[in-house]
């Protein structure tokens, strides 16, 4: 078997003798690179197979395992554009911290992922290289933000990748590929070196084929950097060590207001299977109620485009990227002039629409009516959890009520395509860990996801049940035909 | 010209640099004066994917400011960023605080011409970043930008509408950037833009309670220029108001070579600077525990050393108030009184002689190389008449020029004054040979003919015989002719 359909751990401790090498690694995914990725485009560009091979490993247990990382992380001295044209041959000059701490501990940056352009979509379609298309069906979005990661991984383009999670940027294209996504809790992981969307609910996590694996990366980036003052102190758990602890006695919140009109009722059956399969297992399932759920998306939608307004100001032509050919009818100062249309052709569409959003809720006048009630609901949000995670340790919702849709689909509709991320944006609000696992699959043979919520810092709880679940099912094991 | 007097309302706004190791957000150093960005890193370029960090030292000096003016400091503290692009502003927005600044309700206590007290409430002060340089190379049609002086902490300073004249706003900066030094705190250099100051001024008519329409002042480089644009822009309005013409409120700048206030084009102040709370940068809390420790650990403040220095050691308010002016000088007073503890004398030396040295060279006090030591030695040589006074402020030039101590220019060049009466006597023998004709007009009673020769006797020991010896010698030897 070649070695890029293997998981993580199970190139680490390989069965029987001996070591697997980097380099045979490197060179087995270079083999299924250049056979599937003309279709699936999982990449913003090529891989680095050459440089990967060439580079100085540090010594260390993940023992130069490849890690693709999505596009909007920096990796010193290579190409970080965030899929947008006005970041066109921005060179990192320095390493996020997630990237120096993978090196650290002996892992190989492998290459970067496309993404929706600055993470703003949730199909990948909204990247300037190209839409990445879904393994399981070409024709069929991967979700996104993280697409490119999700793609990549469920392919076996990659052995596991990095995603950023602002509201299920990680977890939703982890369910329409069929892989295991984390958003660890907010300042759990270091964001220096992610290029900001909303930092308030900006966060990277683990993209990986099972839940071990997705221990094991989260492991490997998580804990306090003093380079993020939103970092936090708590001290990182040894995630892999309480996997296999079981879930008899868990408690388990099923909120009303998740199983909806609307949702595809093949999810709906694949997540009661699911609860069905758990009960068996020992787990207590218990309804629970989180009122605001019907706020999320509209506080969301205020909160994330006004910091990204203000974070996507930098981009202006000055010092780096893309800066447009001035032309100036002298009725403007030429700096105007270079300001605007470097940013108008630099930016696509849902970048400038994002930006145009998040200029007029902070706008003087509007500020009031938008951002500050949007703060107030935002911490009723963040109550409902709380008074939920009284009655129980961890929730379990879909990830996303439908399965991939198709590309082009959802273009034209931005607001439909903004209601994908009904059940993941909550989290982001809240600060929240989530992951999203497989759990079974359409007639069409499209992966679907179930999503497992957290009380802050519970990363581990989360993991277990989902450990639990999977060690029990053969979701995972399933490979799209390519 | 109608006969209606005005009066001027003015507020000013200063902004001060912080003079600390690292810059507010990020490990660069903060200096002025290093080659062009070479202290800057992805943080303070603003780089994709960087963060702020508060530096905690920031925050601390920032407060020590707030708690000197008597300020009401919050306990809770955030950030905000204001949104406006500038190729000068590496983000696009700047790290500020808004809603919520760090401490408000404070005042100055000024003295006017270094004499009448005013006290001056201090609306708040709180604490942002700063931006780079831009540079316009001569001939070229591209600008530059040298981000070392971005991220430096900045203070804003802003007082309520209490001046009401350009000499008070003038005492009111000589007043801060004193109190500032004092802290040390900041450089308060205006050339090097380290204390930049910006005012807002209406004028009324005397009496009149209303405030008029205001007009904010910027481009001023010295406290000098801060006083002469408002002074300019007093009469300005004047004439506007006694033409009958409304004053437009808008954002003038000054000219420091035509010497006028210029209108800003009115496009580039429609700013909206859409603040929101800085997501980056969780808010920082101080206790009540905090607060008083940093208000029992400031140093003495102008004002109070003021007041010690004529309660303990009995000085004049006008001699205390020029020693106080310069921390250095006063922090040098201090010093010699303790080596010698004759605080009015030492006053008298370092307001007089010293400082007219120091003014007289153009020098600061810092430059002189004057030690304690040297100067309470050559005051007690003034004492106890080895040397005379005039001959005291020659050695004070030298000691000055050389660096050296005044007893070893007293030996060096052989200055003691000659008090013997045998050395005296020769002089004095000569003296009243060559001058015959003031020795008869004494002998017939001009009184005045005696200190034409004792000033004769000074002359001919080159300064060093002590007048009063001489003189008794002198009048004992002309009775008896």
């Amino acid at each position: 078997m070649k070695l890029n359909f293997l998981t993580a751990h199970e190139l680490l401790e390989p069965p029987g003798q001996g070591s697997i090498s980097s380099g045979d690694i490197v060179s087995d995914l270079k083999g299924r690179i250049e056979s599937v990725e003309p279709k699936v485009k999982a990449y913003a560009r090529q891989p680095f197979f050459e440089k990967a091979l060439n580079q100085k490993l540090e010594a260390g247990w993940l023992k130069g395992l490849p890690v693709s990382i999505k596009d909007n992380i920096c990796s010193d001295g290579d190409l970080t554009e965030c899929a947008s044209r006005i970041l066109c041959g921005f060179v990192a000059p320095y390493d996020a911290t997630v990237v120096k701490k993978l090196r650290e501990q002996g892992a190989l940056i492998f290459g970067k992922t496309n993404m929706d352009e600055f993470a703003f979509g949730s199909s990948c379609e909204n990247s300037a290289f190209h839409p990445t298309h879904n393994p399981w069906d070409l024709d069929r979005v991967p979700g996104g933000s993280s697409g490119g990661s999700a793609a990549a991984v469920a392919a076996d383009e990659a052995i596991m990748a990095l995603g950023s999670d602002t509201g299920g940027s990680i977890r939703q294209p982890a369910a329409l590929c069929g892989v295991v996504g984390m958003k660890p809790t907010y300042g759990r992981v270091s964001r220096y070196g992610l290029i900001a969307f909303a930092s308030s609910l900006d966060q990277i996590g683990p993209m990986t084929k099972d839940v071990r694996d997705n221990a094991l990366l989260l492991k490997a980036i998580a804990g306090h950097d003093e380079k993020d003052a939103t970092s936090v102190k708590t001290p990182v758990p040894d995630y892999l060590a309480s996997l296999e602890k079981g879930v008899k006695g868990m408690r388990v919140g099923i909120p009303k207001e998740y199983f909806i009109e609307g949702m595809d009722p093949e999810v709906r059956e694949a997540v009661n299977a699911a609860k069905a399969k758990l009960s068996s297992l020992g787990v207590k399932f218990i309804e629970v109620s989180l009122p605001h759920t019907e706020y999320a998306v509209a506080v969301y939608y205020i909160i994330a485009t006004a910091e990204a307004s203000s974070n996507l100001a930098r981009f202006d032509g000055v010092q780096y990227g893309f800066r447009a050919a001035v032309k100036t009818d002298g009725a403007e100062p030429g700096l105007i002039s270079m300001y605007k249309q470097t940013r108008g052709q630099g930016f696509g569409q849902e970048a400038k629409r994002r930006i145009i959003l998040g200029t007029y809720v902070l706008s003087s006048g509007y500020y009031d009516a938008y951002y500050s009630r949007a703060l107030m609901v935002r911490a009723l949000i963040k109550q409902d959890f709380d008074k939920v995670f009284n009655e129980c340790d961890l929730i379990l919702t879909p990830t996303s009520p439908s399965a991939a849709f198709k590309i082009g689909e959802k273009t034209d509709d931005p607001l439909s395509m903004y209601l994908s991320d009904i059940y993941t944006i909550s989290v982001n609000l809240a600060g929240l860990p989530a992951l999203s696992l497989p759990c079974g699959f359409t007639k069409a043979s499209l992966p679907i996801g179930m999503q497992i919520l957290g009380r802050p810092f519970a990363e581990e709880d989360i993991y277990r049940l989902a450990f639990a679940y999977e060690q029990s099912t053969h979701w995972h094991k399933e490979k799209p035909k390519l | 010209m109608t006969n209606i007097k005005y009066e001027p309302v003015i507020g000013l706004e200063v902004h001060v640099q912080l003079k600390t190791k690292t810059k507010a957000f990020c490990g660069c150093a903060n200096e002025f004066g290093s080659k062009e960005n070479t202290n800057i890193c992805p943080v303070c370029l603003g780089l994709p994917g960087s963060l702020p960090v508060l530096n905690a030292q920031v925050l601390v000096g920032a407060a020590r400011v707030a708690l000197a003016l008597d300020c009401t400091i919050r306990h809770f503290i955030k950030f905000d960023r204001k949104n406006y692009f500038y190729p000068d502003l590496p983000k696009n927005f700047q790290i500020s605080q808004f809603d919520m600044p760090l401490s408000e309700n404070g005042h100055l206590d000024i003295k006017v011409d270094g004499i009448s007290p005013k006290r001056i409430r201090i609306k708040r002060v709180h604490l942002e970043e700063d931006a780079g340089k831009l540079m316009h190379p001569e001939g070229s049609i591209s600008s530059l930008v040298d981000f070392n002086r971005a991220g430096t902490p900045l203070l804003e300073i802003v007082t309520e509408p209490d001046i009401y004249s350009p000499e008070e706003a003038y005492a009111y900066l000589s007043d801060l950037k004193l109190m500032l030094q004092y802290l040390d705190i900041s450089d308060c250099d205006m050339e090097k833009g380290s204390l930049r100051c910006d005012a807002n001024i209406s004028i009324r008519p005397a009496g009149e309670t209303k405030l008029g329409t205001k007009a904010e002042l910027k481009n001023m480089n010295s406290f000098k220029a801060v006083k002469a644009a408002l002074e300019y822009e007093i009469k300005r309005q004047a004439q506007s108001l006694d033409a009958g013409e409304r004053i437009v409120q808008e954002t003038r700048l000054w000219d420091e070579k035509k010497e006028v206030t210029l209108p800003m084009r009115s496009k580039e102040e429609a700013h909206d600077y859409r603040y929101f709370p800085e997501p980056d940068l969780p808010p920082f809390t101080f206790t009540d525990a905090d607060i008083e420790g940093m208000r029992n650990s400031l140093p003495e403040l102008p004002q109070q050393r003021l007041r010690r220095f004529v309660e303990n050691f009995g000085l004049g308010e006008k001699d205390a108030a020029v020693l106080i002016a310069d921390k250095e000088l006063a922090d040098f007073f201090e010093a010699c009184v303790e080596i010698y503890n004759e605080p009015k004398k030492i006053s008298n030396w370092i307001s007089g002689p010293v400082l007219f040295n120091m003014n007289s060279r153009n020098s600061s006090f810092g430059a002189l190389r004057l030690t304690p030591g040297h100067l309470t030695d050559l005051i007690c040589l003034v004492e106890d008449g080895t040397v005379s006074n005039l001959v005291g402020k020659d050695i004070l030039a030298q000691m000055l020029a050389a660096g050296s101590a005044p007893k070893d220019i007293v030996r060096e060049k052989n200055l003691a004054q000659v008090s013997g009466a045998d050395e005296l006597n020769e002089i004095i023998e000569e003296v009243i040979a060559a001058n015959k004709k003031s020795v008869d007009d004494y002998a017939c009673g001009k009184e005045n003919a005696l200190m034409f020769l004792v000033g004769q006797v000074m002359k001919r020991s080159g300064g060093k015989a002590n007048p009063k010896v001489a003189r008794s010698l002198l009048a004992e030897r002309l009775k008896r002719t």
